[in-house]
C-alpha cells in the first residue's frame, strides 16, 4: 500500500535536517542545544507514530508505505523504501530510544549547566545515526541497503572515538575494520547477485532479486558473503570480539544505540535478505548456523558471568541474546521467527535500559568496575529497583516482554530441533546467574565506603529509563498488538524459504490473552 | 616525386593545439614580460588555455558521440569517445592542480625553488632567496606536460605514443626537481625519475621495434590486423608486446615498475605531486586501455597471465607497504599504487563495461588525489618563533589536526574515505563499477582480492583519520604560547618575530603543526575537489551516463 505522505522519507530526512540544525546552531543559541535536540527527536517519534497509523496492521506481512525512485539507473540502483511489520516495529523501537539517549546524555561531555560544544557534536552525530538506521530498516533495494550498511559505520566510529573512554581509539578502529571487512565481502556478493538477476535500471530492487533460480553452489557462496557480514554485525561467535571493546569504551548513550539498534541490522539483514534471496542455501546452512547460535548463547553467557567491567558484562549478555535471535530465525517455524522478530524489539528495550542505568551508576561512581560498587540498595533504592527490573528482563522473567519472545523462540525451535532448544534453555539458567549475581554484587551487602551519599535517580533520569520499563511491562502483559505486527511477516518469510511450517502448539497460541 | 600532405582536421585537434600553442606562447611570455607581472600574466594565460581546452572538448562532444570518432593526421591520432572523456578529465584535473601550483602562502612563498639551477647550500641559492625571485617557468612546463598528456591516450600509432610519452615526461622530470625546501631530496627524486623513466622509455621503444618487426607497421590498425590470428611462432611478438606494456605500466606505477613512485612523490613539490599523481595516471591508463583493447586484443590469451600477475601484485604490494609508512606523501604514493591495481582489475577483464568503469574511477580518483595533496601542501611545520617552515609530512605531526582545523581535517577525511571506498563518496561508485566489470568479465578472483585489499587499505586510511580527530596534538603547550606571540606581534609591529622570540622564555625547540593561510587558489581547488567527490558519490548518474555513451573505441 502506497501512502500519499512519504512517511518513510520523512522519517529518514528529518534527523538529517536536525543534525544540520544542531551543527549550524549559531553561538548565541547554543545554550539551548539540549532542548533543541530533544525537541527534534520527539518530532521524529511523532512521525513514527504517524507511520504506525498509516500502516495497515491487518496486512502486516506485506511491505507498505512503499516509495520507489530511480537513483543510478545505469547501475540498476533505486531509492526504494518500504516496511513490513517487523521493519515497522524496529523503526519504532529505534526512534523511541533516541530521545531517551538524548535525555541520558544531558550532563555528559563536560557539560553541567551549559551544554558544551562536544555535546552538541555528539547529539548531531546521534541524529545522523538515527537517520541511517531508519533508512537501513526501510531499504527495499539491495544496493541502497549496502550503502547504508557501510555509511552507518561513520557516525558510530566518530561517536566511539571522539567521546569514549580510555581505549576508545582502539575500540573504534576495531569496530570499523571488522564491520568494513564484512561489508566489503558482502559487496562482492552484492555485485555477483546483481549480475545474475534480471538487471536493468531496477536490477537492485529486493523484490526483483527474490526468487531467482540461482546455481546452487553460487547461491551458497553468495549466502556466505551476506551471512558473514551480518554475523559480524549481529555479533555472533566467533566474530563478536569487537563488541565488548566498543561497549566498554563508548559512552552509555552510544552503547544503547550501538547494541540496542545497530546490531539489529545484522539479524534484520539475515531475516529480510539472506532468507528470501537465498532460500535453498539458507536451508542448507541452517544446521551449521544453529550450532553457531547455540555456541553464541552459551559462550556469551559464560563470559558475561566472568566479567569484572559492568559495560563489558552487558555487552556479552547481548552476544548471548543475539544467539537466541539467530537461533529463532534459522529454526524455520513461524513461531520461532515471530519470536525472533519480537525478541529484537524487546532486546533493544531491555539492553537499552540496562546500559542507561549502568551509565548513571558509572557516572556517579567514576568507575566501571563492579568491585567498586556494593550495597547500593539502601542508598539509591529507585535505581536499584529499575536495574532489577531491567536485569530481570534480561533473564526473561514472565510478566516482562522478553519472556514472551524467548518463550516463542524456544517453543518454536523445539518443534523442529528439540535438542537445540534444550541446550539453548541452559542459556536462560546462565542468564539468571549473571544478572542476579551482578545485582547482588552491586546493590546488596554492606555499603561500600564513599558511596553513602550517592544521589538517586533524578527526574530527568527517571524520564530516560521509565518509558523503557513501562514498555517492557506493558508488552509483557499485552503483547498482542506487537505480535500482530511480527507474525504475518514470519509466515511470509517461511513461505519464501520454502519450508513447511511446523504447526504452532496450543501453548504458543495461548500467549495471546 | 609527389607528396600528398595529410589532411589536417584542425577542429578535432583543437584541445591539443590550444594547450601546446599556449605552452609555446607561455615560453615567449616568460622571456618578454617584465618580472613583476610575469606570474599574474602566466597564471591567467595558463588558466585560460586549460579552460579553452575544456571548452574545445565540450564542443567536440556531441559530434564524436554521434559519429563514433574520427582519425586525424593520417591515423596518427584517434579522436573517439574515450579520447574526449580522457582529454576532458585531464584538462579539468590539470586546471584544478594549476590553481594549487600557482598558490602562494600568506608570506608570499610558493612551492618552487627561486633558482632551480643553483646548487643547494650555495651562495647563489641564498642570494636568489633573499631577492625573493619567483619561479614562473613552471607554467609553460605544466602546459607542455598537459599537452603531452592530452595526446597520449589519443594516439593511433606507436611512434606518436612514444613521442607523447616523452613530451609529457620530460617537463615532469624537471618539475620534480624544483621544490623550494628539501632541495637535495627533490633533486634526487628528479634524477631517479629521469633515469628510471629513460629506462622504461627505452624498454618501450624496443618493444615497439619488435612489434613493428612482426607486423610491418606502426599503426594500431595494421598491428591489430596482423596480430588477429597469432600463429605459434610469435615469441618476438609476445616479448615486444610485454615490453610495450612494461613502458605503459611504468607510467601507471604498477608493480614491479612502481619503485619510482614513492621517492618521486615524496621529493617533488607537493602541488606537482598532485598534478602528476592524477593527470599522469589518467593519461597512462588511457593509453593502456587503447593498446590493450585495440592493438593487441588478439594476444589476449597470452597476455592474460602477465596482466593478472601484475594486477594482483600491484594491489597487494601497494596495500601492504602503505601500511608501514610514516611519511604522508609516501603513504599516499603507495596508496596510489594500490589504486592503480584496482583500476587494472577493470582493464584486465577485457569487458566493454570495464572501459566506462575505468574512466569514471580515474575521474573520482583524480579529484580526490589533487585535493588530498593540496591539503598536504597546506599543513606546515611552525617553529617556536612562529615562522612557518616546510610541509609537516611525518604522520605524527598530523595528530590532533582535527581539533584545531576541523574543516581541513574534515575535507582530508572525505578524500581518505573516497580512497577507502566508503559509500556516498565517488571512490565507492568507482570501485563498484570496476569490480562489477571484473566479475562480469570472469575475473572474480581479482574482484575478491580487490575487495580484501580495499578492506586492508581502509586500515591505514582510517588510522590517519583517527590520528587527526581522536589524538591530542603532540606539543600543545607550544601552541598556547604562540597565541600571546601573535598578539605581541600586532602590538610591536611588522618584522618583530625574531624580537618576540627573545621576549618569550626559551622553550625546548619544538615544532608545531599548522595549516598555513594562502592567497586562496588552493582553497578554491580543494573545495572543488571535495564537491566533486561528494556529488559524484551521491548523484553519479549524469556523469556515468555521459561516460557510458562515449566508451567505445574506434577499431
Amino acid at each position: 500500500m502506497s501512502s500519499d505522505f512519504p512517511w518513510l522519507t520523512a522519517l529518514i530526512v528529518w534527523p538529517l535536517v536536525g543534525a544540520a540544525v544542531l551543527w549550524l546552531l549559531p553561538t548565541g543559541a547554543r545554550r539551548h542545544t539540549r532542548t533543541v535536540a530533544l525537541a527534534l527527536t520527539l518530532v521524529e517519534v511523532a512521525l513514527g507514530v504517524g507511520a504506525l497509523l498509516a500502516f495497515d496492521t491487518g496486512a502486516a506481512g506485506e511491505h507498505q508505505l512503499l516509495e520507489t525512485h530511480q537513483w543510478i539507473p545505469s547501475l540498476g540502483v533505486s531509492y526504494a523504501v518500504g516496511i513490513d511489520g517487523v521493519g515497522l516495529a524496529l523503526i519504532l523501537m529505534s526512534v523511541v530510544l533516541v530521545p531517551l539517549v538524548v535525555l541520558a546524555a544531558w550532563r555528559e561531555q563536560g557539560s553541567e549547566d551549559e551544554p558544551s560544544d562536544r555535546l552538541r557534536q555528539f547529539l548531531a552525530l546521534a541524529l545522523v545515526l538515527e537517520a541511517f538506521i531508519v533508512a537501513v530498516f526501510a531499504a527495499r533495494d539491495v544496493f541502497f541497503f549496502y550503502v547504508l550498511f557501510e555509511a552507518m559505520l561513520i557516525p558510530v566510529y566518530f561517536m566511539i572515538g571522539m567521546f569514549g573512554g580510555a581505549q576508545r581509539r582502539y575500540a573504534a578502529i576495531k569496530f570499523l575494520i571488522y564491520s568494513l571487512a564484512g561489508g566489503l565481502i558482502m559487496l562482492v556478493a552484492v555485485i555477483a547477485l546483481y549480475l545474475h538477476g534480471p538487471g536493468g535500471p531496477d536490477g537492485f530492487l529486493t523484490d526483483n532479486l527474490t526468487g531467482l533460480a540461482l546455481d546452487p553452489t553460487l547461491e551458497k557462496w553468495l549466502f556466505a558473503g551476506f551471512f558473514l557480514a551480518f554475523a559480524i554485525k549481529a555479533p555472533m561467535f566467533p566474530v563478536h570480539t569487537w563488541l565488548p571493546d566498543a561497549a566498554q569504551n563508548a559512552t552509555p548513550g552510544t552503547s544503547v544505540l550501538l547494541v540496542g539498534v545497530l546490531d539489529k541490522v545484522g539479524t534484520f539483514g539475515m531475516l529480510t535478505l539472506c532468507l528470501p534471496l537465498f532460500p535453498s542455501a539458507s536451508r542448507w546452512a541452517a544446521p551449521f548456523v544453529i550450532v553457531l547460535a547455540i555456541v553464541s548463547i552459551l559462550y556469551g553467557a559464560l563470559l558475561a558471568i566472568g566479567q569484572k567491567d559492568l559495560m563489558r558484562l552487558i555487552a556479552y549478555t547481548s552476544v548471548s541474546h543475539f544467539g537466541f535471535i539467530v537461533l529463532g530465525i534459522f529454526a524455520f517455524t513461524s513461531t520461532s521467527v515471530a519470536g525472533s522478530s519480537f525478541y529484537m524489539v524487546n532486546h533493544g528495550l531491555s539492553t537499552g535500559a540496562l546500559f542507561l542505568i549502568a551509565g548513571f551508576l558509572v557516572a556517579r561512581r567514576g568507575s566501571q568496575q563492579i568491585a567498586d560498587f556494593g550495597g547500593l540498595q539502601k542508598v539509591v533504592p529507585v535505581m536499584a529497583g529499575t536495574f532489577l527490573v531491567a536485569g530481570l528482563s534480561a533473564l526473561s522473567l514472565p510478566g516482562l516482554s522478553t519472556f514472551i519472545s524467548e518463550f516463542l523462540v524456544l517453543v518454536g525451535t523445539f518443534a523442529r530441533h528439540p535438542g537445540a532448544a534444550i541446550v539453548a534453555t541452559l542459556g536462560v539458567v546462565l542468564a539468571a546467574i549473571y544478572v542476579l549475581w551482578t545485582y547482588q554484587r552491586i546493590f546488596t551487602g554492606p555499603v561500600r565506603d564513599g558511596l553513602e551519599t550517592m544521589p538517586d535517580l533524578r527526574a530527568r533520569e527517571r524520564w530516560a529509563v521509565g518509558p523503557l520499563i513501562a514498555a517492557m511491562v506493558v508488552l509483557g502483559f499485552v503483547p498482542g498488538p506487537a505480535l500482530d505486527l511480527v507474525r504475518p511477516p514470519a509466515s511470509v518469510t517461511l513461505h519464501q524459504v520454502g519450508v513447511t511450517d511446523v504447526p504452532a502448539s496450543a501453548a504458543a497460541e495461548g500467549s495471546n490473552p | 616525386m609527389t607528396f600528398t600532405a595529410p589532411h589536417i582536421d584542425w577542429a578535432h585537434l583543437s584541445p591539443v593545439l590550444v594547450v601546446l600553442g599556449a605552452a609555446a606562447i607561455s615560453v615567449l611570455l616568460e622571456a618578454f614580460v617584465p618580472a613583476r607581472r610575469r606570474r599574474t600574466v602566466q597564471l591567467s594565460f595558463s588558466v585560460a588555455a586549460l579552460a579553452g581546452a575544456i571548452v574545445a572538448v565540450a564542443a567536440l562532444w556531441s559530434g564524436v558521440k554521434s559519429s563514433g570518432g574520427v582519425r586525424v593526421l593520417g591515423g596518427s591520432l584517434v579522436v573517439d569517445g574515450p579520447t574526449l572523456v580522457l582529454q576532458g578529465t585531464i584538462a579539468l584535473l590539470a586546471l584544478v592542480s594549476l590553481l594549487i601550483i600557482a598558490d602562494r602562502t600568506s608570506t608570499g612563498e610558493d612551492a618552487f625553488a627561486p633558482s632551480a639551477a643553483s646548487v643547494p647550500g650555495s651562495e647563489y641559492e641564498e642570494l636568489a632567496r633573499r631577492q625573493g625571485v619567483q619561479q614562473s617557468e613552471v607554467y609553460p612546463l605544466v602546459l607542455f606536460a598537459t599537452g603531452g598528456m592530452l595526446i597520449f591516450p589519443a594516439t593511433g600509432d606507436l611512434l606518436t605514443l612514444f613521442v607523447a610519452l616523452e613530451v609529457l615526461s620530460l617537463p615532469l622530470y624537471l618539475l620534480t626537481g624544483m621544490a623550494r625546501r628539501r632541495r637535495l631530496l627533490s633533486q634526487e627524486a628528479a634524477m631517479k625519475y629521469f633515469l628510471l623513466g629513460a629506462f622504461a622509455s627505452a624498454l618501450m621503444l624496443f618493444g615497439i621495434a619488435l612489434v613493428y618487426g612482426y607486423s610491418g607497421s606502426l599503426s594500431y590498425r595494421a598491428i591489430a590486423e596482423a596480430t588477429k590470428n597469432p600463429t605459434g611462432t610469435d615469441t618476438l611478438l609476445l616479448v615486444g608486446a610485454v615490453m610495450l606494456l612494461a613502458g605503459l605500466l611504468f607510467k601507471i606505477g604498477a608493480v614491479p615498475f612502481h619503485a619510482w613512485t614513492p621517492d618521486v612523490y615524496q621529493g617533488a613539490p607537493t602541488p606537482i605531486t598532485g598534478f602528476m599523481a592524477a593527470c599522469t595516471k589518467v593519461a597512462a591508463f588511457g593509453a593502456l586501455l587503447r593498446v590493450v583493447y585495440t592493438v593487441i586484443p588478439g594476444l589476449q590469451w597470452d597476455l592474460d597471465v602477465v596482466l593478472w600477475t601484475v594486477t594482483i601484485l600491484t594491489m597487494v604490494v601497494g596495500t601492504v607497504i602503505a601500511m608501514v609508512q610514516t611519511d604522508m606523501k609516501r603513504l599516499l604514493a603507495y596508496s596510489s599504487v594500490a589504486h592503480a591495481g584496482f583500476i587494472l582489475t577493470g582493464v584486465v577483464a577485457l569487458d566493454p563495461a570495464g572501459i566506462s568503469a575505468v574512466l569514471f574511477y580515474l575521474l573520482a580518483y583524480g579529484a580526490a588525489t589533487v585535493g588530498a595533496f593540496g591539503i598536504v601542501w597546506l599543513v606546515r611545520e611552525r617553529d617556536e618563533a612562529g615562522v612557518v617552515l616546510g610541509e609537516a609530512t611525518h604522520l605524527s605531526q598530523w595528530a590532533g589536526l582535527g581539533r584545531r582545523y576541523p574543516w581541513h581535517a574534515g575535507i582530508f577525511a572525505l578524500f581518505l574515505f573516497s580512497f577507502a571506498g566508503i559509500p556516498l563518496t565517488a571512490g565507492f561508485v568507482g570501485k563498484f563499477g570496476v569490480f562489477s566489470a571484473a566479475v562480469d568479465g570472469g575475473a572474480w578472483p581479482l574482484a575478491l582480492l580487490g575487495v580484501l585489499a580495499s578492506a586492508s587499505a581502509a586500515f591505514f586510511y582510517v588510522r590517519i583519520v583517527v590520528l587527526m580527530f581522536f589524538s591530542d596534538a603532540p606539543v600543545e603547550e607550544s601552541a598556547t604560547t604562540s597565541e600571546p606571540e601573535s598578539e605581541t606581534d600586532v602590538a610591536v609591529g611588522t618584522g618583530a618575530a625574531p624580537a618576540v622570540a627573545t621576549l618569550v622564555a626559551q622553550k625546548a625547540p619544538a615544532l608545531t603543526t599548522t595549516v598555513v593561510g594562502t592567497e586562496g587558489f588552493a582553497a578554491v581547488a580543494i573545495a572543488l575537489c571535495a564537491l566533486a567527490t561528494l556529488v559524484l558519490g551521491v548523484f553519479p548518474t549524469p556523469v556515468l551516463d555521459a561516460i557510458s555513451h562515449m566508451s567505445t573505441f574506434l577499431p
